[in-house]
């Protein structure tokens, strides 16, 4: 098996004093596909929102790691530049402030002064725009302002795609999103999941999963991995609900 | 950059950077100075120095008059206005005996100052013209010779007095009377310096002309007054700049800005506004908008004390068109009291007023505006936009918006908020490897967008930079 670059162990996230993720652990090797499936309310978003270190979202207790490095002492700019993305499932906008600029910046947070990289970003941002069928015009729009939940998905792929994460989080970027955008910004994430990146899918629904192809599928219910397996396992979700699940949850 | 920034710094340390790049002070070589006060002595002086006509002196006398008889302003912010010592300031300061032609003209260490200020630089790469004001008169002034051979005039307005007295006496004060508010009387009385432009009928001048104001004496008073003729479907951009140095005492700059489009003509004004923290800023800017004639004030206030400024627009031909843009940033211990005003006296006219305000630590930000529709001006169109930020709890924002509509058929938007940066839009640019600081500043650059896209791509760069240095140390 691959090294181990996303570990998680017991961990426990709050939302203004309400415990909301209670006790996950998993292990993502180099260049896996997990995928987290779940019902509204399962605590999937608390999940990616605590990792990715959103003020509200507190680490109560666990560990979690990413590359050897504990996360949870790391603030969400120092989570990022560890590797760690999250897509958001409802990204904001920034009037004002263009795509091309906001990318930019980002990239150049995590150059380290290394100009040969900023040199190549027009040609690297026209390449990633072209992948994911964005018009050119795209670049010069405000970040997400006025964007359609398509094109705010997109964007959020086409930073994945920049930012080359170690580890991204997809929470339920396929949510709100027709069939040929769902078939795009799989294109995008599979073209993004070399062997060497690892992605974490929180979704509600199977769909997105004939296009991606999972190596673990984990059942999240009340907060907690209630069920794990391959990628059958979310076929038998698709055909059969959660309900079932919750039953045998309850005779265990 | 700002990943280095000090964090929960102090508002002490707040664009400390301002005196080593604006706030330096030159040695005091005057061909002249004045004594300090007001009186009809100094009026005397200055009009005598001038050697100017009869007609002007006697406006200067009566203005004073009505300056000494007006009351201060009963509205803004009185407590501040009132602290003004008007007996304490130097009205009249004539730093040499000539106008430079060229730089080598001008005395070295005044050269230099403008030099630091990137004056000969910016004039060299993008300028049509260059008016460079130190203390009460124009010290520089330049205008490309195809520009010259075109008819378009670009003085000083003490030239303009001496080389078109017929055209000053026509227009000058006839937008703005002596008596239209406290400053606008004192301005009349001591006016030195400012610019004088005439653009010929159907002259398009393609790139800026510039002015320049620089205070370099403690306790100054620079009363510079400009006069803008665009003649019929003429274009003109001219934009203006001021810096000083910073004083533990006050300064006083209190200008009169005097626009005015003729049928079809074009005129945008802009104004980057950075004066040291120890300047009041109190200054009237007002427009003609004639027949089908457009009217753009783009005013950025960053520096000053109190600024105290409402440029208006009167829309006063069929079709006119009015837009005034403007951006204030007012950091602690600052008040940038600024807006706009227009006035649609004409049928079919249509304005936009679109105000962004960004307040910090102890600064204060007021929108006060003014839209006034006459019973005649059926079919015009207004557009009121104000959003002010506000970037920690100890800053403030008012807005204070008038509406005067007495005309049918009108259309009126009208849109005011108050915002802060939000959590969550933080949360997402750090998300992506941005330090607080930098995502802070992002989203900042972003909400004046609407305002630096319209400066040419210099001033933009230069906007955006000293809004980062009034950021420095802001975490909290």
């Amino acid at each position: 098996m691959n090294e181990i670059i996303f570990s998680i162990k017991d961990l426990h996230i709050e939302v203004e004093g309400k415990e909301v993720v209670k006790g996950i652990s998993l292990d993502i090797a180099k260049g896996e596909k997990h995928a987290i499936m779940g019902p509204n309310g399962s605590g999937k978003s608390s999940l990616a929102n605590g990792l990715a270190g959103h003020p509200l979202y507190r680490i109560t207790s666990g560990e979690a790691y990413i590359c050897g490095k504990n996360l949870v002492e790391m603030n969400a700019t120092q989570r990022s530049l560890a590797g760690l993305f999250l897509a958001f499932q409802y990204p904001l906008a920034v009037p004002g402030v263009t795509v091309a600029n906001f990318l930019r910046t980002a990239i150049k947070a995590r150059t380290n002064g290394d100009d040969s990289r900023m040199r190549n970003f027009r040609k690297e941002l026209m390449e990633k725009l072209e992948l994911l069928e964005i018009d050119k015009s795209f670049a010069t729009r405000y970040v997400n302002d006025g964007f359609s939940g398509g094109e705010k998905k997109r964007l959020e792929i086409l930073q994945m795609a920049l930012l080359k994460p170690r580890i991204a989080i997809l929470d339920e970027t396929d949510s709100g999103l027709d069939i040929d955008a769902l078939r795009i910004v799989s294109r995008g994430i599979n073209a993004s999941a070399t062997s060497d990146d690892s992605i974490l899918l929180i979704t509600h629904y199977q769909r997105i999963l004939n296009y991606v192809n999972p190596d673990r599928v984990h059942v999240m219910m009340d907060g907690r991995i209630v069920k794990s397996g391959g990628p059958e396992l979310a076929s038998q979700l698709e055909d059969q609900g959660y309900d079932w699940m919750k039953t045998e949850k309850i005779e265990a | 950059m700002a990943g280095t920034l000090k964090k929960n710094a102090g508002v002490a340390d707040i664009g400390s950077d301002y005196d080593i790049r604006y706030g330096f002070r030159d040695p005091e070589e005057y061909f002249l100075k004045g004594a300090r006060g007001l009186s009809h002595e100094v009026v005397e002086m200055i009009s005598r120095i001038k050697k100017e006509p009869k007609w002007m002196n006697e406006f200067r006398h009566q203005a004073l008059d009505i300056f000494l008889a007006k009351p201060m302003p009963g509205w803004g912010d009185t407590e501040l206005l009132n602290s003004i010592d008007f007996d304490n300031i130097y009205y009249y300061i004539k730093p040499v005996e000539m106008q430079g032609r060229t730089w080598d003209e001008v005395p070295e260490n005044i050269k230099n100052t403008f030099d630091k200020l990137g004056i000969p630089e910016a004039e060299k790469k993008f300028l049509a013209g260059v008016s460079a004001q130190y203390e009460s008169e124009v010290v520089y002034h330049s205008l490309k010779k195809d520009l010259e051979k075109q008819g378009i005039i670009f003085l000083d307005m003490d030239g303009g007095l001496r080389e078109y007295p017929d055209m000053v006496k026509k227009y000058f004060a006839t937008v703005i009377p002596p008596a239209d508010n406290k400053f606008a009387s004192l301005n009349s009385a001591v006016w030195s310096g400012g610019s004088f432009i005439y653009v010929p009928p159907g002259v398009d001048v393609k790139i800026p002309l510039q002015a320049y104001f620089r205070i370099n004496a403690e306790n100054m008073g620079q009363f510079e007054r400009t006069l803008i003729i665009a003649d019929k479907g003429s274009r003109v951009h001219y934009i203006e700049g001021c810096t000083a140095p910073t004083y533990s005492t006050d300064s006083l700059h209190s200008a009169v800005v005097e626009l005015i489009a003729l049928e079809g003509a074009y005129i945008r004004y802009t104004t980057i506004q950075n004066w040291s923290h120890n300047i009041f800023n109190l200054v009237t800017k007002r427009a003609m908008a004639y027949k089908r004639a457009t009217v753009e004030w783009v005013d950025g206030n960053l520096g000053s004390k109190l600024t105290m400024k409402y440029p208006c627009v009167y829309l006063v031909g069929e079709g006119a068109k009015g837009e005034i843009l403007s951006i204030a940033f007012a950091g602690s211990g600052q008040h940038q009291d600024a807006g706009a005003k227009v006035i649609h006296a004409a049928p079919n006219t249509s304005s936009r007023i679109t105000s962004k305000s960004i307040s910090k630590g102890s600064g204060r930000a007021s929108y006060r505006g003014l839209v006034k529709v006459y019973p005649n001006a059926v079919g015009s169109k207004v557009s009121v936009e104000c959003d002010a930020l506000l970037l920690d709890r100890f800053s403030r924002s008012d807005t204070y918006p008038t509406m005067e509509i007495d005309a049918d058929e009108v259309r009126i938007e009208h849109e005011a908020r108050v915002s802060k940066v939000a959590e969550e839009q933080l949360f997402y640019l750090t998300s992506r490897g941005l330090t607080e600081d930098e995502a802070r500043l992002l989203i900042i650059n972003g909400f004046i967008e609407p305002f630096t896209k319209e400066l040419p791509m210099e001033y933009a760069v230069e906007l955006n930079r000293l809004i980062e240095l009034e950021m420095e140390g802001s975490v909290g």
